[in-house]
C-alpha cells in the first residue's frame, strides 16, 4: 500500500512536470502579454523596449524562462499579475473563497436533487415517474451551460418583476451594491447561479446512480436478503442502497477539483467573482503568469483527486486490491 | 458481411442470413426517441446545407434601420443588434457550428482511434507511453486549455482565422477529445489481441497494419461508432461555449456560439436574440444524444432491447 502510494505519487509528480512544460510552451509564446502594454506608449523608445524585455527576461530562449519559471513557482512565486502588479497566488487566493462557496452549495444541492431522484427512478424503473426524469436528465445533458445561464437571466431577472417592480432575483454579482452584507442578499445572489450549475450537474448524477442502483438491485445479495424474507425496505435501504452509492465517490472525487474552477461559464454570466472569471479576463489580457499558475493549481487537484478517489475507492470495496 | 440469426417465423425456429445492417436496423428502430433524433439531425442538415433556398438575406449585410426587430412576418426570428436577419444568420451559422462538430469529432475520432490499436495490440513498453499521454491529457482541465488555446490562436494571427475558417478551432477541439476513445478502443484491442482469427492471420503472415485494420478494426467498430456519436454532440457544444466566449469562431462569421455572445447586454430589449441560437443547440445535441443512445442499445451485443 505504501510502496503504491509512492509510486503513484511519483508518477503524478512526473505527469505534472510535463504538464507544466507543455503548457508553458504553449502560453509563453502568445505575443502581447507584459509588453503590449509599453509598446502602445508612445514615451517608450526602443531603447526602452529592449531594456525592458531584458529586464523580464523575455529575450531568455524558452527552455531558459520555463526553468526560471519553474524555479519560482516550486517556491510558491507565480510571478505578478500584468495588469494588477499583484502576485498571481494572491489574486487567485482572493476569488478562491466566491467560487468555493458558489461550487460549495452547488454540490450539496445536486446531491440533494440527484440522489433520491436516481434511486426512485431505478426502484420505480419503466413507470410514468421514471420516464419523466430521465428524460429531464437527458435533456439536462445536451444543455449549453451558459445557454441555460442567460435564459433563467431573461426569465427571473429581467422579465418576471415583483410588485415593487424590482426583478425576482438579482441576475448579477455576489452581493447588492451599496447594502451591507447580509445572509438574504447573499442567498439571493446565489439561487440562479447554483440552480443553473445544479441543474446540468444533478441530471449527470441522476443518471448514473439510477444505473448503479438497476446493477445492484439485480446482484445475488440483494436477492439472497429477499429470500431470507427481510422487508423491502431493509433490503433497499440496508443491502442495496449503500452499494449503489459506492461510484457515487468516484463522481463526487472527480468533481473535488471543480470546487477550484469548476464554474468558468456561471462566473462570466453572472459576473461572479471567482477563479473561473479572473482566468478569462486574465485570458483575453494575454496575462499569463495568472493563466499559468490556474492551470497548474487546476491540472495537480485533477491529478490529486484521482488519486484520492483510487484510494478511497479500495478502501470502501474490499474486491478491489491496489497494486 | 453477413450474420446468422435465428428469427421467429410462423412459430418455427429458422436459421436464416441477415445483413449485418438489417440486424443493426431491427434493432435500432425499436428506440423510438433515437428515431425522432434521426429525424431532427437530417431535417437540420438538410436545412443549413440549402440555406440560399431558405431565406432572402445576406448573412453578413448590416442593416442599422431594423436593428433588433422582434419576431415578424419578415424577420421570423427578429434581427440582431447590426441588423441582420437572425433566421439567416442560424442557417449559415448552423454550418459552421454542424462542420465544427464533424471536423473535431473525426480528428479525435482517427487519433484516439489508432493510439488505442496500437497501444492494445502491441502493448509493453509502446502501451506504457500511449497511456501515459493518455493520462497527461486527461488530468488537464479541458476548458481552461481549450480557452488558452484559443487564445494562443488568436495571437497568430492567421488569415484562415480571420476569415472565419472553422479548421483551427476544430483542431483544437479534437486535439483535446480523443482520449476516451483511446482508452476504449484499447481495451477491446486487448480483448481481441490473442484470440484465433487474429492469431491466424498473424501466422498466415500478414503485416501488423493488415491484422490491425482488416481484422481487428471491424470488431471494435461498434465502440467507435458510438463514441463518435456522443463526442459530435460534446464537440458542438465545445465550439458553442469557446465561441460564445470569444476564443473561438470569430465573428462576423456566425456559429451558434458566438451569436450569443453579445446578447447579455440586450436581454431586456431583444430576448430573442439570446433564445434562437440557443436553442438551435439543444436541439441538435439532445437530438444526437439519443441518436447515440438509440446506437448503443442496437449495436452492444449485451444489451437487451426490449421496453424503454
Amino acid at each position: 500500500m505504501i510502496t503504491y502510494l509512492l509510486r503513484r505519487l511519483l508518477q503524478s509528480l512526473l505527469t505534472l512536470l510535463v504538464i507544466s512544460m507543455i503548457l508553458f510552451g504553449l502560453i509563453s509564446s502568445v505575443p502581447g502579454g507584459i509588453m503590449s502594454a509599453y509598446q502602445e506608449n508612445p514615451d517608450f523608445t526602443p531603447e526602452d523596449l529592449a531594456r525592458l524585455e531584458a529586464k523580464y527576461g523575455l529575450n531568455d530562449p524558452a527552455p531558459v524562462r520555463y526553468l526560471k519559471w519553474l524555479g519560482n513557482s516550486l517556491q510558491g512565486d507565480f510571478g505578478n499579475s500584468f495588469t494588477s502588479k499583484r502576485p498571481a497566488l494572491l489574486e487567485i487566493a482572493d476569488r478562491l473563497p466566491n467560487t468555493m462557496l458558489l461550487m460549495g452549495v452547488t454540490l450539496i444541492a445536486t446531491l440533494l436533487i440527484a440522489i433520491p431522484l436516481g434511486i426512485l427512478s431505478a426502484l420505480k424503473q419503466y413507470t410514468w415517474f421514471d420516464h419523466i426524469s430521465t428524460t429531464i436528465a437527458f435533456a439536462g445533458q445536451s444543455l449549453p451551460v451558459f445557454w441555460f445561464g442567460l435564459l433563467l437571466i431573461i426569465i427571473f431577472a429581467v422579465t418576471l418583476k415583483g410588485a415593487d417592480g424590482r426583478p425576482w432575483l438579482p441576475g448579477s454579482g455576489m452581493a447588492t451594491l451599496g447594502k451591507p452584507f447580509s445572509l438574504v442578499d447573499r442567498i439571493e445572489h446565489l439561487i440562479l447561479p447554483v440552480s443553473m450549475l445544479a441543474f446540468v450537474s444533478a441530471a449527470g448524477y441522476m443518471r448514473y446512480l439510477r444505473s448503479s442502483m438497476l446493477d445492484v438491485i439485480h446482484e445475488d445479495y440483494v436477492r439472497t436478503a429477499r429470500a431470507k424474507g427481510l422487508r423491502e425496505r431493509v433490503v433497499i435501504y440496508r443491502h442495496a442502497l449503500r452499494n449503489a452509492l459506492i461510484p457515487l465517490v468516484t463522481l463526487i472525487g472527480l468533481d473535488l477539483p471543480s470546487l477550484f474552477g469548476g464554474a468558468l461559464f456561471t462566473e462570466t454570466i453572472f459576473a461572479w467573482p471567482g477563479i473561473g472569471r479572473l482566468y478569462f479576463t486574465a485570458a483575453l489580457k494575454t496575462d499569463y503568469p495568472v493563466v499559468m499558475a490556474v492551470l497548474i493549481i487546476y491540472s495537480a487537484l485533477i491529478i490529486l483527486s484521482n488519486l484520492l478517489v483510487d484510494v478511497v475507492y479500495a478502501a470502501l470495496d474490499p474486491r478491489i486490491r491496489l497494486s | 458481411m453477413r450474420i446468422s440469426t435465428i428469427s421467429e417465423f410462423s412459430g418455427f425456429r429458422t436459421l436464416r442470413e441477415e445483413s449485418l445492417f438489417r440486424f443493426f436496423w431491427l434493432r435500432f428502430r425499436k428506440h423510438s426517441m433515437a428515431l425522432v433524433g434521426t429525424t431532427i439531425i437530417t431535417i437540420i442538415i438538410f436545412m443549413v446545407a440549402f440555406a440560399p433556398l431558405l431565406t432572402p438575406y445576406d448573412a453578413f449585410k448590416q442593416d442599422l434601420k431594423h436593428r433588433l426587430q422582434a419576431p415578424s412576418a419578415e424577420h421570423w426570428m427578429g434581427t440582431d443588434d447590426l441588423g441582420r436577419d437572425l433566421w439567416t444568420r442560424i442557417l449559415y451559422g448552423g454550418r459552421i457550428s454542424l462542420s465544427v462538430g464533424l471536423t473535431a469529432m473525426a480528428i479525435s475520432i482517427i487519433f484516439g482511434s489508432l493510439i488505442g490499436l496500437t497501444s492494445g495490440y502491441y502493448g509493453g513498453w509502446v502501451d506504457s507511453i500511449l497511456m501515459r499521454i493518455t493520462e497527461i491529457f486527461l488530468s488537464i482541465p479541458r476548458l481552461f486549455v481549450l480557452i488558452a488555446m484559443g487564445m494562443f490562436l488568436r495571437s497568430l494571427d492567421l488569415p484562415s482565422l480571420q476569415a472565419g475558417s472553422f479548421l483551427p478551432i476544430s483542431i483544437v477541439i479534437g486535439a483535446l477529445s480523443w482520449m476516451g476513445t483511446a482508452r476504449l478502443v484499447r481495451a477491446s484491442t486487448l480483448e481481441l489481441r490473442d484470440r484465433e482469427f487474429v492469431q491466424a492471420s498473424r501466422a498466415l503472415g500478414a503485416h501488423d497494419a493488415r491484422t490491425l485494420f482488416q481484422h481487428i478494426f471491424p470488431n471494435v467498430a461498434s465502440p467507435i461508432i458510438v463514441s463518435a456519436t456522443l463526442g459530435l454532440a460534446g464537440a458542438i457544444i465545445s465550439e458553442s461555449g469557446l465561441s460564445y466566449l470569444g476564443f473561438g469562431v470569430q465573428l462576423p462569421t456566425p456559429t451558434w456560439g458566438n451569436m450569443l455572445s453579445n446578447t447579455q447586454n440586450q436581454m431586456l430589449t431583444a430576448p430573442w436574440t439570446a433564445i434562437f441560437p440557443g436553442l438551435m443547440i439543444f436541439i441538435v445535441v439532445i437530438a444526437i444524444n439519443y441518436l447515440g443512445d438509440g446506437l448503443r442499445d442496437a449495436l452492444d451485443p449485451r444489451h437487451i432491447v426490449g421496453k424503454k
